[in-house]
């Protein structure tokens, strides 16, 4: 299956500067489109996850609009044709 | 965006005749990221590109003195020397805003059982009537500095007027995008100072995250969105309420504050505020405490504090307190370290305890806040019952809105003693009607 992975400014040197990337997870979750993104560009994991393998406290990720605090973290379901949105949680206020 | 990461305490390591011409941004040197530390040059920047930590203002504050502040303007541009812009910038078109009026609050100190001195900074007096006029002032200079000719933001009303105000008086554009369910004392008060106002049918946090992905969007390159992509330079101007408080006061820190929160940021930056007056010399570092306040149906600040936690679960927002509904508080973790460092306490209160407080406010003191207003007061009184303020104490208590821009949350409430005929016998029977009732 393909999702559609939107991109931060802030990582776009880790995708040659496209906002928007498909990639084609193994696992149908949030954690196998990391998967899949890293393999599309190496280091890309690394700066959404922190040594211990969790969302960074700043990083808002979104599958199909939900914030995935409010469901399933990195094991939200990923349902083919989704898009994932990952954003800096800095803004606002 | 520009986030060419820089060694701590330098400048960018570019060849001076490489380098284009360095915006002038008066004390500030540099960006820091108040999560792992990595620094940046000063440009449209607001997240780290290591670890997503947001990113704070960095200065060189040197020859800082009262005598200085006091010979400024009679507005915030009197601390152009503690902020992040030129020491020309009060003098470009903008609304002047600041050196609200700090109101001596006996009657409300009364009411609630306190025996310290009980001030209100009350900057429903700023040209558009809430303290975001402050963010707006600076990050309208930094976008000036930055070349960003078009003014934007995601916005729960205060913001909005505040934005679209500052790009007329500036004959700028602004984009201003907001929840399409505002108060009409906030969409109508942005529209009338023209500019593109698009409401959206979603959440502020829904507006927040749009305003997110259009950034590095080419319809967007020449915005600085104030509180998105210009960030940085726009928190700090909440650094004013604190310094003037301070010199309100004589050059002296209060003992105790309630603040509200929504992003958490004015908390944070009044405290940063007394932190830096104290380096500086320009008060005594005396200890004081900071209290939030939240509304309960969008309190994950709070819920956070009671629970302990030093991350900030999102939530829905359900409350009438508008412009503190941010359910996914960007800067929650650094007011709950503020708190928790101060000694403070994180409270909320209910949409009724809201009114209350608007009222309360109001009848005691002449002074109409808007719902976050009514949130700080109805804190205050919570932890005045639950003995986690001091009533003795000397405390300044934050209204940062005007009550005009809320009136739906009192329309029900409130309203004329009587409804009479131009007589004056009516008028006779309708006030000894109100002494019955009232028992007055």
């Amino acid at each position: 299956m393909s999702v559609s992975v939107r991109i931060p400014t802030i990582l776009r040197t880790y995708t040659e500067g496209a906002a928007e990337v498909s990639v084609e997870p193994a696992d149908a979750t949030l954690s196998g489109v990391l998967d899949a993104l890293e393999a599309l560009a190496p280091g890309i994991r690394a700066r959404v996850l922190d040594d211990s393998g969790a969302l960074r406290r700043f990083v808002n990720v979104y599958v199909a609009d939900e914030d995935v605090r409010f469901t399933d973290g990195l094991a939200t379901p990923v349902a083919a044709g989704a898009q994932v949105s990952i954003i800096p949680a800095v803004a606002g206020g | 965006m520009t986030t060419t990461p820089v060694a701590p305490s330098s400048t960018p390591s570019v060849a001076p005749d490489a380098a284009p011409p360095v915006p002038d941004f008066g004390p500030a040197t540099h960006l820091t990221c108040r999560e792992c530390g990595q620094t940046y040059g000063l440009g449209a920047a607001y997240a780290c590109a290591e670890c997503f930590g947001p990113l704070e203002v960095g200065y060189d504050h040197s020859a800082v003195t009262r005598e200085l502040i006091e010979s400024g303007p009679a507005n915030m541009w009197r601390y152009s020397c503690l902020l992040p812009v030129a020491a020309y910038a009060g003098d470009e078109r903008n609304l002047n805003p600041g050196l609200t009026r700090l109101v001596r609050a006996d009657n409300l100190a009364r009411a609630l059982g306190m025996t310290g001195p009980l001030w209100v900074k009350d900057d429903s007096g700023n040209p558009t009537h809430s303290f975001k006029d402050r963010v707006v002032a600076v990050a309208q200079s930094a976008a000036r500095r930055l070349g960003l000719g078009t003014i934007a933001c995601a916005s729960t009303g205060n913001l909005a007027n505040a934005v679209a105000a500052a790009a007329a008086r500036a004959g700028q554009d602004s984009v201003v995008v907001i929840p399409s369910n505002l108060e009409d004392g906030k969409v109508l008060t942005t529209a009338a100072y023209g500019g593109i106002l698009l409401a959206v049918d979603g959440t502020y946090d829904d507006v927040n995250r749009l305003c997110s992905e259009l950034i590095g969007d080419p319809l967007t390159a020449d915005w600085g969105f104030v509180n998105v992509n210009l960030r940085p330079y726009y928190a700090e101007g909440s650094k004013t309420v604190g310094y003037e408080i301070a010199e309100q006061l004589g050059w002296r820190l209060p003992q105790q504050v309630v603040a509200p929160i929504a992003s958490g940021s004015l908390l944070t930056k009044v405290d940063k505020a007394w932190r830096e007056l104290s380096a500086l010399g320009l008060v005594e570092g005396s200890p004081y405490r900071v209290f939030g306040a939240q509304a309960t149906g969008c309190s994950p600040v709070a819920q956070a504090f009671r629970a302990g936690h030093d991350v900030v679960r999102p939530v829905r927002p359900d409350t009438i307190a508008k412009s503190l509904a941010i359910g996914n508080p960007a800067d929650g973790p650094y007011a709950l370290d503020v708190v928790r460092r101060t000694g403070g306490v994180i409270e909320d209160v209910s949409d009724a305890e809201v009114v209350e407080g608007i009222r309360l406010l109001a009848e005691t003191e002449g002074v109409f806040a808007e719902t976050a207003g009514g949130v700080v007061v109805a804190t205050l009184r919570k932890l005045l019952a639950t003995g986690a303020l001091d009533p003795a104490a000397e405390t300044v208590i934050l209204n940062t809105g005007d009550g005009l821009k809320t009136l739906d949350a009192i329309s029900s409430h409130v309203g004329p003693t009587a409804t009479i005929a131009h007589d004056v016998d009516e008028v006779t029977a309708a006030i000894a009607a109100h002494h019955a009732r009232t028992g007055a």
